[in-house]
């Protein structure tokens, strides 16, 4: 059974919003012992993907979770934005896929640093994408 | 601030980046550097990123974008002091710092940048000189 | 007319312990090695104690009261140690359900001549005890995970040495299968080894990994990569010719990465790159 501990939540609306909410995630990831490279994963799949909701659309609310299951404690990050939506999810998730000029690794990126992803999408309605990163995995 | 500074030693460039950059900086960064080498003449830039406590590919790619913008510019670039969780995570990622050479740290990122001139210039081998480390690892 | 049975225990707690003792001496399991008589009894009074304490007239069927909560954990308390002390579970067992054994007959003998109240008796205390054994078990068992749980931990920590050969040079013995986990292990120990030494070049021989799939193999190549990042080199060695089969066979591509058969060639290529010379000493007459 999954707990959740403690709640967060940070808006996204500028590129300077990012590198604090980077920082908030970071204090939380440190407050329940998890591993640097654990840590480090985390935190730059957090920024791919605010920084995807602020090149796509332009911004929206981060929710910052301590969760815990059984020994396991862990952080999960929700990302809500308004957007335009992604009409099809498969091939966003596919790597070096982009409409922006970016990499195209962001979100298939992002699901490899962590444990668990989860994204939800519909057109015109908006975007939200869900991840958890546990503490010893 | 709004600015990281750049120092010039010789034919290198030098910058040291301290803090976490947001995106802003990052891209200021890019264009002084390569204003700086065309103005400087410069044959090398070393980035040390010891203090970056994650790369993600928007910083990636600007420092891929450094390194090609620098070799068409006749000038090498080298990231030293990557965090072993920075690398790790970047490889994950599905990160490749293309365009850019790295190093463990500055001395050695020092080295490389002046082996490699050397090799473009004069092509002749001068004896190398191993780093011998003296500090014991326990 | 109807005997109170918690004031009925409480008046027999000495013989009650008396007759615990002696079934848990007399079991052919009593483990001396492990623990003495004293600290035995000392334990068997302390939740005989806690437990006839907690019982009273009315949570004598509801064994989820608040009242019992110190039994738990006593009870826990015992089981968890045991565990870490290397008691069998039937030796644990044995420990709880002699403690049924002596109340029961305590009650059948006081009781005898009150029919009703015995049955009744007996059924709740049954309830109990049988709770109790559960509770002893569930511990016991949460006693080992956490037994398992260190020596995890243990075996990848020393699974996973970083040797320096030479000055600049570190190797990496891998020794059973490489899993995601595992390999994240190793790449941190390497890499951290890589900062704290300097070390430009790093062999990692896999002679002891028993099959190369294409995770396995995936997991190589993400180590080799993050090392480049780094700014160091990474040679694998210890390339077997049932590994160099199944790695073609499967199309894994090797070509951007430094593979050698053995230990002493990676470390042939390793003196090469640092430019080092190793030489037979002519002893001159």
């Amino acid at each position: 059974m999954r707990i959740v501990l403690n709640k967060d939540s940070m808006n996204i609306e500028k590129e300077q919003d990012v590198v604090p909410f980077r920082n908030r995630v970071k204090e939380y990831a440190v407050k329940i012992g998890m591993s640097v490279v654990n840590q480090t994963k985390l935190i730059t799949a957090a920024s791919e993907l605010a920084r995807n909701m602020l090149k796509y659309a332009g911004g929206g609310i981060t929710k910052i979770e301590v969760i815990s299951e059984g020994r396991n404690s862990g952080i999960r990050l929700i990302f809500e934005d308004k957007g335009p939506g992604i009409s099809d999810i498969a091939l966003a998730m596919k790597d070096g896929f982009s409409t922006g000029k970016s990499l195209g690794i962001g979100l298939p990126g992002a699901k490899r640093l962590v444990n668990e992803f989860e994204i939800k999408s519909s057109v015109g309605e908006g975007t939200t994408v869900s991840i958890i990163k546990w503490k010893n995995g | 601030m709004d600015r990281i500074p750049i120092l010039r030693m010789g034919n290198f460039l030098l910058v040291t980046i301290q803090i976490d950059l947001y995106d802003r900086l990052a891209i200021n960064l890019e264009t002084d550097l390569v204003n700086m080498v065309n103005k400087t003449q410069a044959k090398g830039v070393l980035i040390d990123i010891s203090a970056l406590s994650i790369v993600d590919s928007f910083m990636g790619r600007i420092l891929g974008n450094i390194g090609n913008m620098a070799r068409i510019m006749d000038a090498e670039t080298v990231v030293v002091g990557m965090q072993p969780a920075v690398a790790i995570t970047l490889v994950e990622l599905g990160l490749e710092l293309k365009g850019v050479h790295t190093a463990l740290n500055v001395v050695k990122g020092m080295e490389l940048l002046r082996n490699k001139i050397k090799d473009l210039d004069t092509g002749e081998e001068e004896e190398e000189e191993i780093a011998t480390n003296e500090d014991s690892t326990e | 007319m109807k005997q109170d049975i918690s004031k009925l225990l409480q008046k027999k707690k000495k013989n009650i312990i008396e007759d615990w003792m002696n079934m848990q001496l007399a079991d052919a399991g009593l483990r001396e090695d492990l623990m003495s008589n004293d600290e035995l009894r000392e334990q068997s009074a302390e939740l005989i104690d806690a437990l006839l304490k907690a019982i009273t007239e009315q949570n004598l069927d509801d064994f989820n009261s608040a009242s019992f909560n110190t039994v738990y954990e006593i009870l826990s308390g015992i089981s968890i140690s045991r565990a870490r002390q290397g008691f069998s579970p039937r030796e644990t067992g044995v420990f709880v359900f002699s403690l049924k054994d002596a109340i029961l007959q305590t009650l059948i003998i006081e009781l005898k001549n009150d029919q009703e109240t015995l049955i009744e008796a007996l059924v709740a205390m049954n309830k109990l005890l049988d709770n109790l054994g559960i509770v002893t078990f569930e511990t016991f068992i949460k006693g080992r995970e956490e037994v398992i749980l260190r020596q995890t931990d243990e075996i990848t920590e020393i699974s996973t040495p970083v040797i320096r050969v030479w000055d600049g040079i570190l190797a990496l013995p891998i020794i059973g299968t490489l899993d995601s986990a595992r390999t994240q292990v190793v790449m941190e120990n390497l890499l951290q080894n890589v900062v704290d030494t300097g070390s430009t070049i790093t062999i990692l021989d896999i002679s002891g990994v028993p099959t190369v799939d294409s995770l396995v193999a995936q997991h190589i190549i993400k180590t080799v990569a993050a090392t480049r990042l780094m700014g160091a080199e990474c040679i694998i060695s210890g390339i077997r010719p049932e590994i160099a089969q199944t790695v073609v066979h499967l199309g894994i591509d090797l070509s951007n990465i430094v593979t050698k058969a053995t230990l002493a060639s990676a470390l042939k290529y390793a003196f090469a790159l640092l430019k080092l010379d190793v030489k037979r000493i002519q002893k001159e007459k």
